[in-house]
Parts: structure tokens; sequence; C-alpha cells
């Protein structure tokens, strides 16, 4: 019968025979969807017309490319997808999981050998190999060392999990030492180490650490009182916007405007917190999105005050409690009382510490609070407004307390952004920073410290990686930067991950209180469904 | 053991929007009194219970509480005058721990009684204990109802509002709960409201009982004289035994 056939050719055909047909399908389909995006391009030509360049080869290698992708994963993935999860008939046990033939000790052994080697021949590899393999040679390095460090992390994968907070901030805690001893030893000197370290402290530590503070901070209002914000970004600016002008105008002193920039953004966050009380979720969303935009406009616009879309630049830079300072004129300048060679290099490490030390303080807080009665109540409040009003508790002021304190560490994060770069602009608190926030909080699971310092670390990190991604130009040619492409790898990074995790990395929250004995809780309980 | 009136309801009218759903209510509870309030679906009964809370408010008529005009106190307020309420639906708080959930029933007095009304409450329904590191969600449907009543006994109430205790559950959970309520009134001398649209139950555990249909009380009586009631029987309790 014609009607049953297909089902009936599905059990029979062999898995290569269905890999092609679903091949065909689609490439098919990939031709629809490509044909007009991939295959037409309009252009100008001399005479400023518009022209159709067509681009079948383009078309053409992108088809088969996806046909290839379909048949290799029906013919090969899914089958072995599959024994993954049929345990071995006679043992009882399940085959090696991916991840152990993945880790095994000879590649560890290799990778480490190919780091050594490649290391060693570090200074000669242009000469030897030419620029275009030598790049590729430092991408093959660079890889290395990533498959090393990773097979590290599986085998101790279980003492990991189990101390990971601790492990994670001394990690944090000796970063910029580490960093420098490396690069001392690589360059041979005191000197270059620290010199070499201004990349790794600044781009990567301290740019993650401070998306960490604001995810953290906007973890208060959105994950643990269920407050959709997406204006956040607000109160980032007002507390930068607080230092640079205080500290420029009255010449006050980061640590005096530091509590006081959180004050004041703590402030506007109960000014935005009253005519949103009674909102919920999309609506509420909409009005904090609006208000994000107004402060930003005000900052464009209010320019006797902010000087507008030019910003404020000679900003001071912090000192370490005025005992010492970072300006080379000063007489109390680091390097003249350590009596040490002069660089940027020790301001970056101190700015390192001191935001690790204010992301530590938000952590504390967010902890400590969860612990007492007003954080119970946010988190009651995410859960049911109307239940909470009928147990006694004012939501009233639950909402405004919970807007405050998320702003107030927004507002200690923009002071410490304005010190750090010496310049504030509008541009810095565009509605973008306030997704990318947002989407650092989603992605950890809403609620989770760890998961969100794991979130901004990958999204962060990884958004500053592609800048060091050269050997790629010789890819794809001098034309191409790869930051260009950082938001379509930030958008494929977060559909990945809300399919495979779709609670975040750490979905489960963590419960704060106990009777005396603590009993574990499964937690299965709370994961979703997974074969 | 009929004492001072506790709750007294008088003319009360409720509107959603236009719609009117309370007409006029009238009802009192005494200190020391179990009351059942029955009827059908759409009655105004759980209308009522949220009256009494504040949300909706009453447009019209007056509710004392202790001799306290509580009409117009904003919801929390009325919590703190030691009224508490396992409301319609359960609305325990799905993400946190039984522990928590009753954690939260106590932030009334901060915690300060904590330690001593916990181990009361698990005295009254042991499964909780079992459960207590557990997740509200993960609670079955009669664990659930049976962590609603007890976080609005962690607030130690001096008036315990009822909401369709037995609604969706097994009729054996409906007797423990049934059971517990009765424990708390005869032993601490609770006063307890409670809706119900199970009729038979809640008139059987009722020292007095009111009907209400459409919005308004039709009838009001002891437990045992509404349940002898033709009226009451033929709209109730006929076909509908358990």
């Amino acid at each position: 019968m014609p009607g049953t056939a297909s089902p009936e050719r599905d059990i029979v055909a062999t898995p290569v025979q269905r890999a092609t047909r679903e091949a065909l399908y689609a490439g098919a389909i990939a031709l629809g969807l490509f044909v007009l995006f991939i295959g037409l391009k309009t252009d100008q030509n001399i005479s400023n017309e518009l022209i159709l360049v067509p681009r079948w080869p383009l078309l053409a290698a992108v088809i088969v490319l996806t046909m290839a992708g379909r048949f290799f994963y029906v013919a090969y993935g899914q089958p072995f997808l599959a024994s993954q999860k049929v345990a071995d008939i006679a043992t009882g046990l399940l085959p090696d999981s991916v991840a152990t033939r993945f880790f095994r000790l000879p590649y560890f052994i290799a990778a480490i050998a190919i780091v050594a080697v490649l290391a060693l021949l570090a200074g000669s590899l242009d000469s030897l190999l030419g620029p275009g393999l030598a790049g590729y040679a430092r991408f093959a390095r660079a890889l290395a060392i990533i498959y090393a460090l990773a097979s590290v992390l599986f085998y101790f994968r279980s003492f990991i999990h189990a101390h990971f907070s601790v492990l994670g901030i001394a990690a944090l805690a000796v970063y910029p030492i580490i960093v420098v001893l490396v690069l001392a030893l690589y360059s041979g000197s005191m000197a270059g180490g620290f010199q070499g370290s201004l990349k790794w402290v600044d781009n990567f530590g301290i740019q993650i650490l401070i998306y960490v503070m604001l995810a953290w901070g906007l973890n208060i209002v959105v994950g643990l009182a269920g407050l959709l914000d997406l204006g956040y970004v607000a109160f980032y600016a007002v507390g930068a916007y607080a230092y640079a002008l205080l500290g420029t105008h009255f010449g006050l002193s980061f640590w005096i405007l530091l509590p006081a920039a959180g004050a004041m953004a703590a402030f506007w966050g109960v000014l935005l917190g009253f005519p949103v009380l009674r909102l919920r979720g999309d609506y509420l969303a909409i009005v904090t999105l609006a208000f994000g935009e107004i402060i930003r406009l005000v900052l464009i616009n209010w320019r006797e005050v902010t000087n507008g879309s030019a910003g404020i630049s000679g900003i001071p830079k912090v000192s370490f409690f005025g005992l010492i300072s970072f300006n080379v004129s000063d007489p109390n300048y680091i390097a003249k009382v350590f009596d040490i060679a002069q660089s940027g290099a020790y301001y970056k490490i101190f700015l390192y510490y001191l935001i690790l030390g204010l992301c530590l303080l938000t952590a504390f807080v967010t902890i400590r609070l969860r612990r007492m009665p007003v954080g119970r109540a946010w988190e009651a409040l995410r859960e049911d407004e109307i239940a909470c009003r009928s147990l006694g508790i004012n939501t009233t002021t639950t909402k405004l307390t919970a807007f405050a304190t998320g702003a107030m560490f927004g507002g200690f994060a923009g002071s410490f952004f304005a010190a750090r770069q010496g310049f504030v602009s509008p541009e810095s608190f565009i509605f973008l920073e306030s997704a990318i926030i947002l989407a650092i909080v989603v992605l950890g699971g809403m609620g989770s410290l760890v998961g969100i310092a794991v979130a901004a670390m990958v999204m962060i990190g990884g958004t500053e990686a592609l800048r060091e991604l050269d050997f790629l130009k010789q890819v794809f040619g001098p034309d191409f930067t790869p930051e260009l492409y950082r938001m379509l790898l930030f958008g494929m990074a977060m559909v990945i991950v809300m399919v495979w995790k779709p609670r975040g990395f750490v979905g489960s929250r963590e419960p704060t209180a106990f009777l005396k004995m603590r009993r574990a809780v499964s937690g299965s309980f709370t994961k979703e469904g997974h074969g | 053991m009929a004492g001072t009136t506790l709750l007294d309801i008088k003319g009360v009218q409720t509107y959603y929007g236009n719609i009117r759903a309370l007409n006029g209510v009238d009802v009192t509870v005494k200190q020391g009194e179990i009351v059942a309030l029955i009827g059908a679906n759409g009655a105004g009964k759980s209308t009522l219970m949220m009256t009494i809370f504040g949300a909706p408010r009453a447009r019209a008529g007056t509710i004392t509480f202790a001799g306290t005009d509580i009409t117009q106190l904003p919801t929390h307020e009325i919590a703190r005058m030691r009224i508490a309420q396992s409301p319609e639906g359960r609305r325990i708080f799905p993400r946190m721990t039984v522990m928590e959930n009753l954690q939260m029933g106590a932030s009334l007095d901060n915690l300060k009684h904590y330690e001593e009304d916990v181990e009361k409450v698990f005295t009254l329904f042991p499964r909780l204990k079992e459960r207590i590191a557990q997740r509200g969600g993960t609670l079955s449907g009669g664990e659930q109802q049976m962590l609603s009543i007890a976080r609005a006994l962690m607030a130690r109430p001096k008036l315990l509002l009822l909401d369709e205790p037995s609604l969706g559950l097994a009729p054996l959970i409906v007797k423990q709960i049934f059971d517990a309520i009765r424990e708390l009134n005869r032993t601490q001398g609770l006063t307890v409201f409670l809706v119900e649209q199970n009729a038979f139950g809640a008139l059987k555990l009722a020292t007095r009982g009111y009907v209400m249909v459409n919005g308004n009380v039709t009838m009001s009586g002891t437990g045992k004289e509404l349940l002898a009631n033709p009226e009451v029987r033929a709209a109730y309790l006929e076909g509908g035994h358990h």
C-alpha cells in the first residue's frame, strides 16, 4: 500500500540510505533558504546603478556543506549518540563516555610535547616556517594548551566540583601573579612580564570581572526578586557619571565617591521602583527598558553638565587609599615608593584586585541577604506575590529594596568603570549592554552566583578571545575581522546553552535553610528531563 | 464555648470591574468556632475569602476583626492582625523547600517562635517532616495542601482561613486534613473559617455553617441543622456523598 510505504522504508533503510535521503532534503531546504540570501547580492556599478551580482559558487558551497553535515550527522552522529545510551548487555555498564575517550593520557602527553616544542621554537618560528604556517603553528599551540588544561580539569572534575567556589576565588586571586610570572619567564625580565600582562589582566581579567559584578547585581533584581529589568545599564551609567562628575569637578577621592555613587544609583533604583510597583513580567520589562534609554538620552542632551556625547575625560585615577598613587608625577607614585621600574601594569593589577574585591563584596552581600528575611522575601516574591502579601510581607518595600540593592551594585561597578577608563561617554551605556548583562544572568541560571560567573567568563572572555584569532586572517583574507562576529557567536552560544541546559549553567536553586543536619536533595528533582 | 465575635462581616459588596460578585454579605465568626461556608461554583465563596484580605477590596460594607475595622487596611497589614490564610490553589512557593516555605510563614515574628512552632506543625503533619528539604513544587497535591495550612499556622494566627482544603485530594487525605483542623480547634482553640465544595465533610466538621448562592448568603445555622435541612441536602449533598 502506498500510504504506509514511507515508515516501512524507514525501518528497512540502513543509516547510510536514510542519511542520503535526508541530506538531499536538507540540500533542497538550504537551496530554498539561501538562494536569495547568498546566491544573489545587490551592489552598485561604476555609474551608481543597482545591479545584481550572482554568487553561485558560494551558494553551492553552502548547500554542499549543509548536505554533508546532515549526511554525517544522520549516518554516523545519530547511531553514535544512540549507542551512548545503550548499556552493554553483558556488564550492564554504559560505554565509555565521549569525554573519557577524548581525554586520554597519551593525548595529554602529546599535547604537552607539542606545547613544549613550539614554545622552544617560539622565537625562530617565523623564519623556519614562514609567516603563514607560523600562524597555524601558534594556533596549534593554543589548542594544545587548551586541551592540556581541559584534561587537567577533567581528571580533577570531582574535586573541582566539590570545592568550586574556594578554588575559583583562589584562582582569581593568584591570576595576575601567575600571568606576570609566566610572561616574565617568557620574555626573560620582570619588566617584560609586567608589560605583557597588561592585555591579560585588563582585557580579560578586569573586563570579565566588571560583567561578573554587574550580572551579580542584576541577579538580585531578576534572579532573586523575579523583576525583569531591561534597563540595568542606567544604574551603571549613574554610578559612572557620579564618579566622573564629582571626581573631575571637586577632586573627591574614589573611596569617598564609591559609596556615594552606590547611594545615588540606589536612589535612582527606588525612583524607578515606584512607578513600576504594580507591573510584572513583560510590562515591567518595557518600562525599565524605557528608563534605561531615558537616562542615556539625558546624558547625551544635558550638555552643560554631562558634555553630551563627547563625554567626560580626565577622570582621576584611583589611589591606594591615598597612600600610594598611580600618577607618575605624584611624589608617592608606586614606582618611587618601592623603587622599581615605571610601568602602567601596576595600576591595572591594582584595579584587578579592586574589582575582584567589589565582586566578592557583591557575592558576600547576596549570600547573606538570601539567608535573611528580606532575601527570603525576594525569592518568595518571585514565586508568588499574592501569597507573600497574605503572609504579611510588605511587597512594596520588598520590591523597592530589591531595586535599590541591585542598583547600588550597578553604581559601584559604574564608578569603577569610570575610574578604569578615565573617560565616560553615553556610548558605553547603550541597551546592548543591558541585554548582555541580562543574557549572562539567564545563561548562568537565574539566582546562581557560580553559574553567572561562569557565564560571564564564557561570554565576555569568549568575545575578547575572538580578538586574538589573528590567524583567521590568513584563512579568510586580511579584511576579516573576527571581533565583528562576536555577536553572532554570542547568539549561537546562547541558543546552544538554552537547548542543552534550559535553566542555565546552574539551574537548580540552592536552599538557604537547613534543619540542623543537612539532608542532600537529589538534583534530579529540579533538572529538566534528559535521557 | 461560643465566645466573643472575632470576625464580623457586614453588608459586604465586592465587584470585579462592574460585575458584582458579593451582594451584601453578612457573616460572623466567633472565638473558638469552626465556621463553614458552602456553595456551588461561582457563588462567591473564594471572593469573600479574598475580600477579607482586601484583594479585591469591598466596595461597600465593613469587615471588623477583633474590634478593629480592617476593611481598608492593606493586605499585609491585615495579615499582621494575625489572620492567616491557606488560599485557593494553595499558593505555596514551588522552588523553595518545605522548610523555607514554613520560614516564610513565620516571617511576621521574624522567626522568633520558629523552632517551637515547626515542631508543633510536624506533629500535626508528620509527612511534612519527611519532606523538609524537598522543594514545594515536587510535593504531591495533599502534601502541598498540608504545607499551605502549616505555613499559615506558622504565623500563630487568631483566625485561620481555609479555601477549599479538600480540592482535588483523595478521600483519605481529605480526612487527614479535616482531622487536623478539628484537632487544632479542640486543643488550641483555633478559630477556623473554611470555604468548601465538599459540603458534607465541611458541615460535619463545622460548629456553624453558611450557604452562599450567587453572591448572597441564603441560609445559616449549626452544622447539624444544615446537614438535616432538605434544601441543603437536595442542592449540595444528595448524590455527592463522600
